[in-house]
């Protein structure tokens, strides 16, 4: 059973598309069962994400959350490590984002706070992160089990701080104050306007561009740099990194800090973009969409621009759909990404043996046709 | 009667009844991790017997057949799981995670066409639920005071199932420690190598701790929607799988003091919902955002080593392949 009898685009092209298959495949099953046409369900879905430009504006800000949380999932990943508290440190990393802006919006605009935002967000998300890191590390915790303790923590300790702190004096929803508006985001519709394209508002801005330039240097990082080799050869065999002189516990802890960031830069897009304020709840199960989004783009950026893509699709395109077929809910989404992270995750190596033996066969064919 | 003892005794009740879900779930979690299997899909399984249970309950007006339903869904979660992480031997994290969202999605969108009540199944009366059952003697004895007291308002007049759950912990006990399945189930988690030169199937006793697992985890569930509540209200069981797992976790995988983790945990929401807006002599008012987070803080302290230490059952989280 070694992975060298098939090549490499059946192992990362066909394999992963045959997995996402069936779980669409699955999804339409339970829209059968629920009386309602899957056929026509994919025709809204499609319409709603990509049908009208507000649409595409919808999807695009969607894809930017999971492309943070996706490759937050995917650099922790490639050191072997299981980070599920993308959502916990997306949310923290917010509050890090809105404190930072909020002390520094009344004399600054966007393009001058980002930087601090940025840094800000990074800190406040790799910090969450660093406690569980620290704890697999050097105390033999399990990472999975702290991140999730750590989503609850996270969750509890922002309730504490919307209702007690932040609130906005007089407001009865627990949520911060607005960010004046020069220290808000541009919009795409903004940034389309300085060119002379008129395109539809959306919640869409530029944290789109920052989510591309992570991906760029996730795969510089990983693929081009020592640090990226040794989380990799961490990943693949951890006894071998210590002996080849990688100290391992160090990588680890760096590793889910860079992952903890990473997660944190949902705040610029809806803390300092979409929303223009923390409020409760803001991060709504991206985090765990970024494990979804990471398995089926196999942990490679280019992969993961694509996952993210479609669950961005499936987000907006779920919408529209409760919209227009009053029994079906967003929740239809939620079913599709479980399905998502079932074939594409846990039963990943299921198809591998038939596939593995169908491609001998024909391949074994071919040669000796070819004698 | 005291006003203390009142509260106390009120506050122990309360107790009682946040416990039972978990206490399940931490004995489902018990058979799966001591076989080696993580189980972080406690949550899914709960959830979906919990919508089952309401949905057969409501449907045939029987609380029987609405555990039973919900028994047979959360099992066949669990074969789901094993046959993900035992069978093609997938990431047992993910898988359980897969189980966790699915749950949450599939009860909602079912739930939404099939009752029309916005991913609410309808109250149920009667025969549907499970009433509390008074012990025998409870009105007798029940002047007598302190002991009195604490047998009619404590220990008598809960729902068959919290008596259930209580029971399951001394025969979780039983079966991990006193049978022949028992004591294999420890040694699969712990080295399933070793058990399988035995001549013993790792794969169907890693089955048998999944199912078991599963049908804890219905009881959980029909308890939230068919017993404690009277309908299935979307994500009605809000972390309680966690906690669950936190406390099996706090309890070291043994059925004692995870059963005492539980109570801990359970103690903790009580007084939670009992101190809201109550100040407290020296410390004032704690806020129920920090009671609420403190199971989860507790076990990260655990987990961190500072007191005791947690050692899970050696072999958890890895897939077993023959051909090594």
């Amino acid at each position: 059973m070694s992975n060298k009898t098939l090549p490499t685009w059946i192992d990362v092209g066909v394999i992963p598309l045959i997995n996402v298959c069936l779980a669409f495949l699955v999804s339409g099953f339970v829209i059968l069962l629920i009386g309602e046409s899957p056929l026509e369900a994919v025709q809204w879905m499609i319409t709603g994400a990509f049908g009208y430009a507000e649409g595409i504006g919808y999807t695009l800000y969607y894809t930017t959350n999971f492309i943070f949380t996706g490759l937050a999932v995917a650099v922790a990943f490639h050191a072997g490590l299981f980070n599920i508290g993308g959502e916990g440190q997306a949310y923290i990393g917010g509050l890090g984002v809105g404190l930072m802006c909020m002390s520094l919006d009344s004399f600054m605009p966007w393009w001058a706070l980002i930087p601090f935002a940025i840094a800000a967000g990074a800190a406040f998300g790799a910090a969450w992160a660093f406690i569980p890191a620290y704890l697999q590390a050097y105390r033999g915790s399990h990472v999975v089990i702290t991140t999730i303790m750590f989503n609850f923590i996270a969750s509890a300790l922002m309730v504490y701080l919307l209702v007690n702190v932040l609130i906005e004096p007089g407001s009865m929803s627990p949520q911060s104050r607005v960010l004046a508006d020069a220290a808000i985001l541009p919009s795409m519709k903004d940034v389309f306007a300085v060119f002379g394209v008129n395109i539809a508002n959306s919640p869409l801005n530029i944290a789109l561009f920052l989510a591309l330039i992570c991906c760029v240097l996730v795969w510089l990082l990983l693929w081009h740099t020592r640090l990226g080799y040794s989380i990799r050869m961490i990943g693949f065999n951890e006894q071998a990194a210590v002996y080849s002189g990688i100290n391992t516990r160090r990588t680890i802890v760096i590793t889910m800090c860079i992952s903890g960031a990473l997660a944190a830069m949902v705040g610029i897009n809806e803390v300092m973009g979409a929303q223009g304020r923390v409020l409760l709840d803001y991060v709504a199960g991206a985090g765990f969409t970024g494990i979804a989004v990471s398995l089926m783009g196999r942990n490679h950026p280019v992969g993961i621009i694509i996952a993210s893509l479609l669950f961005g699709a499936l987000y907006q395109g779920g919408a529209e759909l409760s919209f227009e077929v009053p029994s079906i809910t967003r929740d239809l989404v939620v079913v599709i990404q479980g399905l998502v992270i079932l074939f594409c995750g846990a039963l990943s190596l299921m198809i591998k043996p038939t596939i593995e033996k169908l491609f001998m066969k024909f391949f074994a064919a071919k040669e000796r046709a070819n004698v | 009667m005291s006003d203390f003892m009142l509260i106390a005794v009120s506050t122990l009740d309360a107790t009682i009844r946040v416990s039972t879900p978990l206490i399940l779930c931490a004995m489902a979690g018990l058979f799966s991790e001591r076989s080696g299997i993580v189980d972080i899909g406690l949550e899914g399984k709960m959830l979906a017997g919990a919508f089952a249970a309401a949905a057969i309950a409501a449907v045939t007006g029987s609380a029987w057949l609405g555990l039973g339903a919900a028994i047979s869904v959360s099992i066949c979660m669990a074969l789901l799981h094993g046959f993900a992480c035992i069978t093609h031997k997938g990431n047992q994290v993910v898988s359980g995670l897969a189980i966790n969202i699915l749950a949450s999605g599939l009860t909602v969108t079912l739930g939404i066409a099939w009752f029309h009540q916005g991913g609410q199944t309808p109250l149920l009366s009667g025969d549907a639920r499970f009433f509390s059952i008074d012990l025998p003697g409870a009105l007798a004895v029940a002047d007598i005071p302190v002991l009195g007291t604490i047998y009619t308002q404590l220990i008598s007049g809960h729902n068959a199932l919290v008596y259930i759950a209580f029971m399951t912990v001394p025969v979780t006990w039983w079966l991990v420690y006193q049978t022949r399945f028992g004591l294999r189930l420890r040694a699969v988690g712990e080295n399933p190598q070793a058990v399988d030169t035995a001549g013993i199937s790792v794969f169907w006793l890693r089955y048998r701790a999944v199912i078991c697992a599963g049908l804890l985890c219905g009881i959980a569930g029909a308890y939230l929607s068919i017993a404690q509540n009277a309908s299935f209200i979307r994500e009605m069981s809000a972390g309680k799988g966690y906690i669950a797992l936190a406390a099996l976790i706090f309890g070291k995988w043994r059925p004692k003091t995870a059963l005492l983790a539980c109570l801990l945990f359970g103690f903790l929401e009580a007084l939670t919902v009992r101190l809201e807006g109550v100040p407290l002599p020296l410390i004032g008012e704690v806020p129920a955002q920090l009671m609420q987070a403190t199971p989860y803080i507790l076990t990260v302290v655990l987990l961190a080593g500072f007191i005791g230490k947690a050692i899970a059952p050696k072999s958890i989280g890895i897939p077993y392949s023959k051909e090594r």
